[in-house]
């Protein structure tokens, strides 16, 4: 087999191997279940309400679906580079031969499965949300926003996590735009009760449109009359994630090729250095 | 898939007039030297000097702003993965794959030596063997995380030599060591000479490790290489100045000398007795470095921060 093929192939199953230990790590189980506790909160209390006759929680559970793409791409692409950065995973993939093609697959199965795992964890709500639905087509549009979203939103991620100094940086110049974007882009609440120029802004970027694709999935028909221009969208939902993919891709590949030619031993070691310091 | 074609299989390592600048800073003004294959070459010098430069742009992850260096018959700044293949790198760890075990990573890493193989030299090497060579069967199946120091950096030599390297680096592979565990470390060292032909270029400050490990210490210091030789040849060299002792009547005498035999024999010559205590003693290896390391160090100005912390 062809040595580039077979790295690949290698990256494969250490991202799984990863994945697998993620699952058994106390750390990561305790954040799973705190983010699950905090999100299935949310939903309980917004069960009441409703916006047009749909309940909100029936609004917001697939909206978080989408949120959860973005999230999964751009915070986590970014917090595990500047991590594997700063605490020498990089360096040693470079060490080995084919390694960084081996570094990058692992990369694209564990960005992956944590999303997966973030939709895993929120499933109970559909014990306590009515009026769920998914068609064949659901299930299609469904797959193709998964993989199409985090194509257009880790590459960004994997642009700042190149960038940063640090892994805390990593994680907090990517997390507060997340929230940022999140408030404005109809995810808790909808877009349609804010000012028109926020929604201008919101939708330039990917998470909007990640969750208008999302509740396009699970929503009822009549429900795109609450949305702008009272229809889904599609077409434009495919276009606006394609150009950020293909942007995104050509800028990360070039700058992640850069950082990468400049990591060296004594880089990691500056970096032990500064994390010893900082204590954290 | 076979091995690169040489200019001489016999030289590993060949570095001329290498230079490395930062900004306005010389690290290196000129370094110049070779390894054969299968020597243990120490590169020796106070922090600083240029060790870690060196090391780097050696393995390919620096790249330098003058000079030509050969590793293996190629420029490491254009080194393939067939290159990569043929190299082990032992880098500092510190936290990364805490979550893996030790067997679990090392089998994991030596697959993408598989397809370098070859009939002379077999890649990898076989996990167990390995493991036993560095001492750790009883954390084989142990998460990194749960390693001591000395341990972690015994996986850190096993993780460099998994792709049965022709040419092992290692930068400061001791730094912040207890005596106990440093002694395990020379242990392991001294073992790996029974791995077929693999080079080892190591950096130190410490002499006494330089004399334990290498075939040949090289100091760096001041940017350039100031001497070249094996342990005892390095004090040899050094040493052609002596000390001659010697206490007549109750009076203690000392005279330096270069050649302390002509001038013992002078001395008892011209005494046929009273002489006593007599002893003629040589500069020792590191009487010789702190001299070398001093004449290269003082005239420089204090070399300031950078911001590219250790060089």
């Amino acid at each position: 087999m062809n040595p580039t093929l077979r790295a690949a192939r290698l990256g494969l199953s250490r991202g799984w191997i990863e994945f697998k230990q993620s699952l058994r790590n106390s750390q990561d189980i305790s954040w799973n279940i705190g983010v699950a506790v905090i999100i299935l909160a949310v939903l309980w209390w917004q069960r009441g309400s409703e916006v047009n006759g749909v309940s909100l929680a029936l609004l917001t559970l697939p909206s978080l679906l989408g949120m959860g793409i973005a999230n999964g791409g751009f915070v986590g692409a970014a917090g595990t580079l500047s991590y594997d950065r700063e605490d020498g995973t990089l360096l040693r993939a470079k060490a080995v031969p084919q390694g960084m093609v081996g570094y990058l697959f692992s990369r694209l199965v564990t960005i992956t499965l944590t999303t997966l795992m973030s939709f895993i964890i929120i499933l109970p709500a559909v014990f306590f949300i009515d009026g769920l639905t998914i068609d064949g087509f659901g299930v299609v549009t469904l797959i193709w926003i998964f993989f199409l979203g985090l194509l257009a939103t880790a590459p960004w991620g994997a642009i700042v996590g190149s960038l940063v100094k640090n892994s805390t940086s990593g994680w907090g110049l990517t997390f507060m735009p997340m929230v940022a974007l999140v408030a404005i882009s109809g995810i808790f609440y909808p877009i349609t009760a804010l000012a028109g120029w926020i929604q201008f802004i919101a939708q330039l970027f990917p998470v909007y449109w990640l969750g208008l694709g999302a509740r396009s999935i699970f929503l009822p028909d009549s429900a795109a009359a609450n949305e702008l221009g009272g229809s889904w969208q599609l077409p434009i939902v495919a276009l606006v994630l394609t150009a950020w993919a293909i942007v995104g891709t050509i800028i990360a590949l070039r700058v992640m090729k850069r950082m990468a030619r400049r990591e060296s031993g004594s880089n990691v070691e500056k970096r032990r250095q500064e994390v010893m310091q900082r204590g954290y | 898939m076979g091995t690169d074609k040489q200019v001489s299989p016999q030289t590993t390592i060949r570095v001329r007039d290498l230079q490395m600048r930062y900004g306005e800073k010389d690290v290196l003004k000129s370094v110049n030297f070779e390894a054969k294959r299968g020597e243990v070459v120490v590169l020796l010098g106070p922090n600083g000097a240029g060790k870690s430069t060196t090391i780097e742009i050696l393995e390919g992850f620096r790249m330098r702003s003058a000079g030509e260096v050969e590793i293996l018959g190629q420029d490491p700044a254009h080194g393939n993965e067939q290159w990569r293949a043929r190299i082990g790198v032992v880098l500092q760890s510190w936290r990364d794959h805490s979550r893996w075990r030790v067997r679990e990573l090392l089998d994991h890493l030596g697959k993408y030596y598989e397809p370098y193989s070859t009939a002379e030299r077999k890649r990898p090497l076989d996990t167990d063997t390995l493991i036993g060579l560095v001492g750790l069967q009883e954390q084989s199946n142990q998460m990194l995380a749960s390693l001591s120091g000395g341990q972690r950096r015994r996986m850190d030599v096993a993780i460099g030599l998994i792709g049965n390297p022709e040419l092992l680096f290692l930068d400061e592979p001791t730094v912040g060591f207890d005596p106990k565990a440093r002694r395990d470390f020379h242990d392991v060292i001294h073992g790996l000479s029974d791995l077929e032909d693999t080079t080892i270029l190591l950096t130190t400050h410490d002499l006494d490790e330089a004399e334990k490990l290498g075939d040949r210490i090289i100091i760096l210091a001041g940017g350039t290489i100031v001497a070249d030789g094996s342990a005892d040849q390095l004090a040899r060299e050094a040493s052609s100045k002596a000390e001659v002792r010697w206490t007549q009547g109750r009076k203690r005498h000392v005279h330096p000398t270069s050649d302390a035999t002509a001038y013992v024999r002078k001395l008892l010559a011209d005494n046929p007795t009273g002489i006593s205590e007599l002893e003629v003693r040589h500069a020792s290896l590191e009487d010789t470095y702190m001299t070398i390391v001093q004449q290269h160090e003082l005239p420089q100005p204090t070399p300031q921060q950078t911001k590219g912390g250790k060089s």
